[in-house]
């Protein structure tokens, strides 16, 4: 993946949102404060009249998406995923998730590959706290092309749906001609029989390359890029636990809450015997660091999804 | 207004009262306090102020209004219902399961609802967003939200009147039902405001302070705000919580408490008193 061009999937954000305003006239994007951090400066330089800065009030931005969406309007309603995700959470869900209205959440700079900023913006808990709200599509995507497509699609679904996006580069591993986004809906990147690698964000491009390193060591890993984890592709996670000898989840979250643990519900409601290694973050707070260090010191790298797919 | 125009409201006004009680009554829970205090407003509001339509609750260009003191659903829903949204009769099954009169304002059941509330400091950001997104789109509807004075102790009100006054939205109306009792005490004792008036002045709203049970009064500040330009306008209403119900009034015990039966009995015979009482005039 070394080789490949990288792009961070806020930049992505950034642009999908400015095409949408050109091809749509009820696009409205809100911000707290970090315009510039989220990428919708991109949306407010091309629309300064469609982007309204809420200051550094999260809350108060998560209901007056809210109210805009009662008017007609379509609002993305953006901030880091601590704050969009964490310090809005009952915001959310109950003037958003509860009336189940058309807001759309950018969440930037999830996961511990925020880097030096440290802990108190490391969000790894947004997937478990945004899955809990009944109604809300949660989503994460593996790189550009999968992220502006991801865009869109949130435009034409109703209802709420949160997104979340990588503030560190992604090899870009998808091809823009060719790719189609369905939510909940898994894609199939690689087949394999031994064990099922289920990846979203990030880890998507370890997943891939820690295929390419057990198949030198004669494991066939099948690669699952899950790009929404509510609703989750319940059919091709079961199809992978009959198939596959084993699976590892990876994700750059909590391993409480988030893609590993409903890939867990799924196959244990069904009754199936496959077992399941979670690669996320182990119940413990990140640290400073660059984005790059930090992911491979807590294992979310291709060499710790090798040891665990050979565990 | 005419004096039987004013004898008309105030007529009403009993009737929303009386459906805060059979509500409340019917539901052995809810808060008559709070919605006994507003229960003016709430009249004013739906038989006067608002461009609204009982029989397309939806209707574009109607005026919003947000309960952001969600858990005086009584009262709202009272109005509602007395205004033709819904049936009267259907008041007392507020809060049983299976009824679509859910414990606090739901827009999805609740026909004449604008917004989801009952979280405190929620609503009147919901209301600025409506504003915001109204006036975007050139309608001319105009967007009123009520507070509940010990709901200004949530940080969340004020970040939305930051908000209000910054984008300017002269659409928006925020009201303020300072009855002066909360669930624990007087505001006062419980978490200081202050004067809100003056704090509402600060964060560059044009503010207007009425007797909230003087339909006279309410008229000439509606009229007024809505010639309020570039900047949000405050009404802050001076009431008394449980207001028309001798034994509830300024009674702090009543801010979320159902009248048992005898209690019942005597609050409606006092309202049916004072409505007999108007209509002989």
């Amino acid at each position: 993946m070394a080789d490949m061009k990288k792009i961070a999937t806020r930049q992505s954000y950034g642009e999908a949102l400015k095409d949408l305003g050109e091809l749509y006239e009820d696009v409205v994007v809100l911000d707290a404060d970090l315009a510039n951090a989220t990428k919708t400066d991109i949306f407010k330089k091309a629309f300064p009249d469609r982007h309204f800065d809420c200051g550094i009030a999260e809350s108060d931005m998560m209901c007056v998406a809210a109210g805009l969406s009662t008017t007609g309007l379509v609002p993305f309603a953006s901030s880091f995923a601590m704050f969009a995700a964490g310090r809005a959470f009952e915001q959310v869900r109950n003037s958003i998730g509860y009336p189940h209205l058309n807001v759309k959440i950018g969440a930037t700079h999830g996961g511990i590959s925020v880097g030096e900023d440290g802990a108190s913006h490391q969000c790894c808990e947004d997937f478990a706290l945004m899955r809990s709200i009944p109604g809300m599509v949660v989503m994460s995507p593996a790189d550009d092309v999968e992220a502006k497509a991801m865009v869109r699609t949130a435009y034409e679904h109703k209802g709420p749906v949160y997104m979340r996006f990588s503030r560190y580069g992604a090899p870009v591993i998808h091809d823009e001609n060719s790719f189609t986004f369905q939510i909940g809906k898994g894609e199939v990147l690689r087949d394999g029989m031994d064990v099922a690698l289920i990846a979203n964000g990030l880890l998507v491009a370890e997943a891939l390359s820690a295929a390419d390193i057990l198949v030198r060591q004669g494991i066939s890993a099948r690669v699952i890029d899950m790009a929404t984890i509510k609703p989750l592709d319940e059919e091709l996670v079961l199809k992978a636990a009959k198939e596959c000898k084993k699976i590892v989840t990876c994700e750059e979250h909590s391993v409480i809450g988030g893609l590993g643990e409903a890939v867990c519900a799924v196959i244990a409601q069904h009754g199936l015997a496959c077992p399941v290694e979670r690669v996320g973050v182990n119940d413990e707070f990140g640290h400073s660091g660059p984005a790059g260090a930090l992911l491979e010191q807590f294992g979310l790298c291709a060499e710790h999804i090798v040891q665990m797919a050979k565990k | 207004m005419t004096k039987s125009e004013e004898i008309e409201l105030q007529q009403q006004a009993c009737k929303v009262r009386m459906g805060v009680l059979s509500a409340t009554h019917g539901a052995k829970a809810g808060h008559p306090g709070g919605s006994l205090s507003a229960a003016d407003l709430f009249t004013y509001l739906y038989f006067e102020e608002l461009n609204i339509d009982p029989a397309d609750p939806h209707k574009e260009d109607r005026d919003r209004f947000v309960l952001s003191k969600g858990h005086t659903a009584p009262g709202l829903y009272a109005a509602l219902a007395n205004r033709g949204f819904f049936p009267v009769d259907d008041l007392p099954t507020l809060r049983h399961i299976d009824s679509y009169l859910q414990g606090h304002p739901n827009m999805d059941t609740v026909p004449g609802v604008d917004m989801s509330t009952g979280s405190l400091g929620q609503g009147i950001s919901c209301a600025a967003g409506m504003a915001l997104g109204l006036k975007h789109q050139n309608s001319p509807a105009r967007v009123y939200t009520l507070l509940g004075d010990g709901e200004m102790q949530e940080g969340q009100v004020w970040e939305a009147l930051m908000f209000a006054a910054h984008y300017k939205l002269d659409n928006l109306c925020v009201i303020v039902d300072h009855n002066g009792l909360q669930i624990d005490g007087p505001n006062e004792k419980v978490m200081g405001l202050g004067s809100i008036p003056d704090k509402l002045r600060s964060f560059g709203l044009d503010v207007f302070q009425i007797n909230g049970h003087d339909f006279q009064s309410m008229e000439g500040v509606f009229e007024i705000a809505r010639q309020t330009k570039n900047k949000p306008c405050a009404i802050v209403m001076e009431t008394t919580k449980g207001k028309g119900v001798s034994f509830m009034e300024n009674q702090v015990g009543w801010h979320g408490k159902a009248p048992n039966d005898e209690e019942y009995a005597q609050g409606m015979a006092e309202l049916n008193a004072a409505l007999a009482g108007l209509e002989a005039v």
